[in-house]
This record gives C-alpha cells, sequence and structure tokens, in this order.
C-alpha cells in the first residue's frame, strides 16, 4: 500500500466517522465540532487530489469564518442552555431510511457508469492558473458572485437590525 | 474496490457525506443543525466536483490558457464555497429573526403560514 492509500483511509475514517457526530449528535454544539474535524479532513481530502489553493481556501472560509458563524448562532439564540441546547430527533426511522435509498441509489449509479480513467497530470500549483481562469474565461460569474456576496451581506444586516419603533 | 485510490473512492466518500446531510436535514428539528447538515451536503458536491477536476477532465485545450486546462473543476467549486458562505450568513441572520419572533429555533414552532 502507497502512503497516498494509507493517508486516504485514514482521513476517510475521520470524515466519515464526524459527519456521523454531526448528523446524529444530540448536542448541538458537538455537531458543530463533528463538522469542524470534517471539514478539516475535507482539506487533506482536497490536498490528496492536487488541488492545494482549495485546501488553504477551505480551510480559511470553512472552518474560520463558516464553522465561527454557525457558533456564533448557535450561542445566540439558546436562552437556557443546557435545555434548549439539546436538539431532539423527529421521525429518525423515516429519515435514515431515506438516506439509505438515496445513498443506494448513488452508488449504483457511480458502479455502473463508465468513467473515464484519464488522470489530470497537469495538476501542480493551481493557484496561478485558478487566477487567470478566473480573470478571463470566468469572469462574468465572477463578478456576479461578488455582487452576490454584497447582497447577501447586506440582506443579512438588514434581517437582524434592531427594530426603529418599538 | 481495489487498493489504488481511484475516482470511485472520491465518488463513494462523496456520496456517503451526502445521505449523511440529507438524513440530517431530514431528522434534525434544531434550525441550526439543519445548516450543518445543509453543509456537509455542499462538501460532497465540493468533493465530486475536485475528484472529477483531477481523475475525469480531458484537458481542455483552452483559448490563451496554457497549462491551465482540466480546472474548471476547482473552480466550479470556489464558487460553492462562495455560495456556502452567504448562505450561512443569510441563514443565520433568519434564524435570529426567527428565534426573537418564536423564542426557539426549533424548525417546528415556525408554523404561522401552515393551513
Amino acid at each position: 500500500m502507497s502512503p497516498q492509500t494509507v493517508i486516504f483511509y485514514c482521513l476517510a475514517v475521520i470524515i466519515i466517522l464526524s459527519a456521523v457526530i454531526a448528523t446524529f449528535a444530540r448536542n448541538i454544539v458537538n455537531a458543530a465540532y463533528g463538522l469542524f474535524f470534517t471539514l478539516l479532513a475535507l482539506g487533506g481530502v482536497y490536498v490528496l487530489l492536487r488541488a492545494d489553493f482549495l485546501a488553504v481556501t477551505q480551510i480559511v472560509i470553512y472552518v474560520g469564518g463558516i464553522l465561527v458563524l454557525l457558533l456564533f448562532g448557535i450561542l445566540l439564540t439558546n436562552r437556557r442552555l443546557e435545555d434548549l441546547i439539546i436538539s431532539g430527533q423527529r421521525s429518525s426511522l423515516l429519515g435514515v431510511v431515506m438516506g439509505c435509498v438515496i445513498f443506494a441509489v448513488l452508488l449504483a449509479i457511480i458502479f455502473y457508469a463508465r468513467w473515464p480513467q484519464s488522470e489530470n497530470a497537469q495538476l501542480e500549483g493551481t493557484t496561478a492558473p485558478l487566477g487567470y481562469l478566473l480573470l478571463q474565461n470566468f469572469l462574468l460569474p465572477f463578478e456576479f458572485s461578488s455582487i452576490t456576496l454584497l447582497a447577501a451581506l447586506l440582506g443579512a444586516s438588514y434581517l437582524v437590525r434592531p427594530s426603529e419603533r418599538d | 474496490m481495489t487498493l489504488e485510490i481511484g475516482l470511485i473512492h472520491y465518488l463513494v466518500l462523496g456520496a456517503i457525506l451526502f445521505a449523511l446531510g440529507i438524513i440530517g436535514v431530514v431528522t434534525r428539528r434544531n434550525a441550526v443543525g439543519v445548516l450543518i447538515s445543509i453543509e456537509i451536503i455542499l462538501n460532497a458536491a465540493n468533493l465530486n466536483l475536485i475528484a472529477f477536476a483531477k481523475h475525469a477532465a480531458k484537458g481542455l485545450a483552452l483559448p490563451g490558457l496554457q497549462g491551465s486546462a482540466g480546472l474548471d473543476g476547482q473552480v466550479f467549486a470556489i464558487f460553492i464555497i462562495l455560495l456556502a458562505a452567504c448562505e450561512a450568513a443569510l441563514a443565520l441572520a433568519i434564524i435570529i429573526t426567527i428565534f426573537n419572533r418564536f423564542g426557539s429555533i426549533e424548525v417546528d414552532y415556525a408554523n404561522t403560514m401552515s393551513g
């Protein structure tokens, strides 16, 4: 077994275990920590896939930004910390059955489809090519995404504004 | 399953993550828990896109772009990460508004509009 194989399976075990914690933990803070380890290990998988820029982006934006935002949301929306922070499960059996059916369908698709076998050998140092791509071929989506980001942040701050006359 | 790590392994990992996210979205009652599961689903999509960029890209010859072919999947993943950030910010604003109005973020409480 090559070192890449060993590393992949270690990361896969970490990802699946922590995703299970993030899905089934009764304490929502524990679920957030499970998401933390899922995102971190996924960054490692991106390194295995030669996506170095995306691995760093994953850690900076997801782990550093979105997860902190989620924890703020958890802590801001719990008055009685011990009571409300426990999140019950609703119709768990139905949900698990539904997830298993979707997983089975996805597995069938994955194993019956004929995927192209070409390996992209050009992937080394993806940061500079990604910059060129974003500013040449994907310039319009890039600009639209900046407008989307601005609109989302403005909308978020508008939603949680203190009401003017109460 | 062979010992060599190929496209199939990454796709199966992405499918597992996607199914776990679906289970979480359906079974969670806490709105932040639903948001956590949505993030897992988006990450499963990202993993698939990046795996395709490595293993299934044809190496397209784009005009005027030397040495940067086959990176379209990674560009898509960047846009998905950006949209996930927008979505997390907006969803948390909505969750805090719901909490101020209903006093709880259990999604079952926000049923004013249901008939």
